[in-house]
């Protein structure tokens, strides 16, 4: 897996690879990931045209902190030689791979990567890489999709060609996805990689939104894909910690702070141990209140 | 870099811009209708003719029609549409993105 311990990644934002508005603006909405697309949003006469503007923009345009992917066509696809060569030489983050069935894929998106790498001069192991997980074999080799890669940052569950595989379609409560979604985030939990949850495209049912966002947080994503900017604030208000968690979490960090300062291996709160898990938890959650603005740098808490 | 048909790149949407590209005999002519003609209609008939020139091209028609398209997306469609009337769609000019 990448070095991808310390970012949050809540909001992957879908933009349309072949729409300049849309490519331009998509980094004015504080989503944590962009993504770029070149698949199913562009039309077979578009790719090569959305290949290029995805390419130029990624030159000239500030995305700010956000990080860079790039959903390129699929393997079996005459797009996907010339996207991945792109958008390595373009210097993207992360390239997703669609449709992902298997630890083999992986490999070989990993080596077309370090090729492209190569013959553009780009640094070995600067592109990262992630997997769509869209249909029934994909989620039975997630484990081993997940742990194929160094250059693995996460996996996501794609539900509308799954449910199609499945022969289902998505409905309000989710059930159908209750298997796919635990695996996607079971294999990425134990190749230590990022789990995405997938889009959720009923823009007028906000409340169907919030469940299923709630939902997929307490199950433990980290993050869900988006279709529209609006979504992004909702998505940050679910994943927002309480003042009460904040507070705790900060006495945690106090009590590290304690220790390292006394020399001390054992860390103590409240005359009880603290251990690794805790620490870990308290982490994550001052890192999303400093994202979500609740703390200052030294992490005290602001009042609204 | 040959221009051998006529072919076109980009939309009429907003902040696109449409360049449609085709063979010509003498040097790269542009016709440009754009609302910010006054203010831009050089850039952007500069972008153009760099990005031509860097690929090779030497003789070219170009009609196109700004909605206020970035230099990035006038570069990225030059591209794309020169690409089509070369037939090199497939086997694009690294060195010139």
């Amino acid at each position: 897996m990448a070095d991808n311990e310390e970012r949050l990644r809540r909001t992957m934002m879908f933009v349309p690879g072949n729409n300049p508005a849309m490519v331009k603006d998509a980094g004015i909405y504080g989503a944590d990931s962009i993504m770029f697309d070149l698949e199913d949003s562009v039309s077979m006469a578009e790719k090569d045209a959305a290949r290029i503007l995805v390419y130029e923009a990624l030159q000239t345009q500030d995305y700010g902190d956000a990080e860079l992917v790039v959903r390129v066509n699929g393997q079996d696809t005459q797009y996907y030689a010339n996207d991945v060569k792109a958008m390595v030489k373009a210097g993207i983050d992360v390239i997703r791979l669609p449709k992902a069935e298997s630890a083999d894929m992986v490999k070989q998106l990993e080596a077309d990567i370090l090729a492209a790498e190569k013959e553009f001069g780009r640094q070995e192991g600067s592109t990262h890489l992630m997997a769509a997980i869209e249909s029934a074999k994909g989620v039975l080799n997630a484990p081993q999709i997940a742990a194929a890669s160094d250059r693995m940052i996460g996996i996501a569950l794609s539900a509308e060609d799954y449910t199609t595989d499945m022969k289902t379609h998505r409905y309000p409560d989710g059930v159908e996805l209750e298997f796919a979604r635990n695996m996607v985030l079971h294999a990425a939990r134990a190749a230590g990689v990022a789990a995405f949850d997938t889009v959720f495209t009923n823009m007028d049912d906000t409340e169907g939104f919030y469940r299923e966002t709630e939902y997929i947080h307490q199950l433990g994503f980290d993050g869900k894909s988006l279709v529209n900017p609006r979504q992004i604030a909702m998505v940050n208000k679910v994943y927002e910690p309480s003042k009460k968690e904040v507070a705790n979490a900060k006495n945690v960090i106090n009590a590290i702070e304690e220790a390292r300062l006394k020399g001390s291996g054992v860390i103590s709160m409240n005359g009880q141990m603290v251990d690794r898990p805790v620490v870990l938890r308290a982490q994550r959650v001052m890192r999303l209140a400093k994202a979500s603005n609740l703390v200052d740098e030294e992490g005290n808490y602001l009042e609204k | 870099m040959e221009i051998k048909d006529t072919a076109v790149a980009g939309t009429l949407e907003s902040s696109d811009i449409q360049i449609m590209i085709s063979k010509a005999t003498d040097g790269i002519q542009i016709e440009l209708k754009s609302d910010v003609e006054k203010q831009f209609g050089d850039q952007i008939r500069h972008v153009i003719t760099a990005t031509l020139n860097a690929l090779g091209v030497q003789a070219a028609k170009v009609k196109a029609v700004d909605k206020g398209a970035l230099d990035c997306v006038i570069k990225a469609r030059t591209i794309a549409a020169a690409q089509r009337a070369s037939e090199t769609t497939a086997t694009p000019a690294w060195e010139v993105l």
